[in-house]
């Protein structure tokens, strides 16, 4: 049976005005700034961009093809899967284990965890001039420390390595504070019951921190997977234009960055775009199939 | 019970030491950036012997140099300015979304939250060629305007305060609306100052964002007098790679008000990336 419908009280009616009213900037700004331009980039992913960025034509298909048959846009997404591998699991089980360590009331915590946390607040652009700098082949620290002569960013084979290190280093003190917020949720009394037990520390650890903390570090690495498969400013920086290593670390936002705006080839950039949407999307969705296979629901 | 608490101790040692060692590891590239921004570049470029300190005094003065020659003042100004009127208009639109949103019933509230988390699982560089297209036939290309433009509005922040509104209890609120108080009086009065923690989060992760943001300066703020920090470091670096300490003085600059902020306001800061796990 459906209920018959209401007629609005004047109290309601007056708190759906005002009610409309308050969202009315955000919803208008998310139409504008969002939703329209997701339906524009569609849209001129079937375009060719005439001169100057005017004077779309319609070409149906054809950036599709181009970008799909065109080995740059597979070796680049190839290359930033490969910096996702290195920067998601080095940045959330390293993090991991310093919450664990942090969370355990030793003197001292908060110097460590401000010093973990520092990169974070830090522009990625300053970031990699930094980086860039220890990694010198003839001039910096690393190579004058160690006493070795590593090419880190121009040998096309270690370049990307090179960049994942950043990516660890930046992301570790970000990672690190949700862990602690996540851990500080887990009741105490089960470490207790632990302890009586005679499980001690490493066993804690795996068989009660591991998965009751799953919930957070699948957040982690969710929206870590997002992060590195969007990554731009950190490779954009280090690589220059010249590097010879640039075909085997640039990423797929580099190239959308090349295309779209270097280039002036809107069409094509668009098409780019769609094409990492699209894979992100897939990714979300398999992550979110895994989510109730790999993530501990009590 | 001897041995139980040996291991213990013995266990307390291994976690200072991974922690020390992994503190010198993040301290490192900070310790670099200044000791080679006050060296001259002739040091900075000696490698036998190679120096960790600089031999032949401290070159301070490479600061104002470099603050001189690229004009950092307009950098910080731009920077400032970018980051106050995002800050603003994200706590402004949110709040008022986020009230409506987590107190308030009327109709098509469903439809239009769903609005805000869709776009919230939207990657961001899907909107940017448009973006771009809107701001350039503004007129807005190397201005403020135009770097505060994406930022008018976020999914995020009313997502945020939505929570942090719905957390409150109904009795005040009720209580007020007894005394005759109508939803903009509620709303003003007495549910607004209450979620001041949630307002602040949403501006501390509002300034980081924009603050580290490189690719939406670089497209829309071209010329060096109108950009930002991080994109006048690209600039810069595409420019005169080849001076260390000036490229490295460039970076303190760029970084150190931040770093300023987050250790006097860290506990804000910490709580709140803990609370919104934004992604930044």
């Amino acid at each position: 049976m459906k209920k018959p419908k209401e007629k609005m009280t004047a109290r309601a009616k007056n708190e759906a005005i005002w009610a409309w009213a308050f969202i009315t900037p955000t919803i208008l700004g998310l139409i504008i700034l969002n939703f329209y331009p997701v339906i524009d980039t569609i849209y001129q992913s079937f375009c060719k961009t005439g001169d100057f960025g005017r004077g779309n034509t319609f070409v149906g298909l054809a950036n599709y093809v181009a970008v799909l048959s065109n080995g740059e846009t597979w070796h680049s997404l190839w290359n930033t899967i490969k910096y996702a591998l290195i920067e998601v699991p080095f940045g959330v089980i390293i993090a991991m284990v310093l919450a664990v360590f942090l969370n355990k009331k030793l003197k001292g915590t908060s110097v460590y965890r401000t010093i973990f946390f520092l990169p974070m607040v830090c522009a990625p652009a300053a970031v990699a001039m930094v980086w860039k700098w220890l990694y010198h082949q003839q001039f910096g620290l690393i190579n004058n420390i160690l006493h070795i002569n590593v090419a880190w960013i121009s040998d096309p084979k270690i370049a990307w390595i090179s960049i994942g290190i950043i990516g660890v280093w930046s992301v570790i003190g970000y990672n690190m504070v949700l862990f602690i917020s996540g851990l500080q949720e887990i009741p105490g009394d089960y470490y207790e019951a632990a302890s009586i037990d005679g499980a001690t520390g490493v066993k804690q650890f795996w068989h009660i921190t591991v998965p009751l903390l799953s919930p957070t570090t699948f957040f982690i690495v969710q929206t870590r997977v997002i992060g590195a498969l969007t990554l731009f400013d950190l490779m954009f920086m280090v690589m220059d234009k010249t590097n010879v290593a640039l075909q085997n670390t640039q990423t797929i936002v580099y190239l959308f960055y090349t295309y779209a705006f270097t280039n002036g080839n809107k069409g094509y950039g668009a098409t780019i775009v769609v094409f990492l949407v699209v894979f992100i999307m897939l990714v979300t969705l398999i992550m979110q199939r895994a989510e109730k296979k790999l993530v501990y629901h009590p | 019970m001897e041995s139980a608490k040996r291991s213990a101790l013995i266990r307390k040692i291994i976690m200072y030491v991974i922690l020390t060692i992994m503190a010198f590891i993040m301290l490192v590239p900070f310790v670099w950036m200044i000791l080679t921004a006050v060296k001259t570049n002739q040091e900075a470029i000696s490698v036998n012997p190679f120096y960790i300190f600089p031999q032949n005094g401290w070159h301070w003065e490479n600061f104002a140099e470099v603050w001189k020659n690229y004009n950092f003042l307009i950098l910080y100004k731009n920077t400032l300015l970018m980051i106050f009127f995002r800050v603003l208009c994200a706590c402004l639109t949110a709040t008022m979304a986020g009230y409506a949103f987590g107190r308030l019933k009327f109709p098509g509230k469903k439809v239009m939250f769903a609005l805000v988390l869709i776009q919230m699982m939207i990657p961001a560089q899907i909107f940017i060629i448009p973006q771009y297209l809107m701001v350039s036939s503004l007129g807005w290309l190397n201005t403020v305007a135009g770097l505060v433009f994406p930022g008018i509005v976020t999914a995020f922040g009313t997502y945020l305060l939505k929570t942090g509104y719905e957390g409150l209890s109904k009795d005040l609120e009720e209580a007020a609306a007894i005394d005759g108080c109508n939803v903009g009086q509620r709303f003003l009065h007495i549910m607004m100052p209450l979620t001041k923690s949630s307002m602040v989060s949403l501006g501390i992760f509002t300034a980081l964002f924009a603050f580290k943001d490189l690719m939406w300066p670089m497209i829309v703020c071209t010329r060096a007098e109108t950009t930002t920090l991080s994109a006048g470091l690209a600039k810069m670096q595409g420019q005169y790679s080849s001076d260390y300490p000036q490229m490295m003085a460039a970076a303190v600059l760029a970084v150190i008000p931040m770093i300023v902020i987050y250790i006097i306001f860290q506990k804000q800061f910490v709580e709140g990336i803990a609370t919104s796990g934004g992604k930044l």
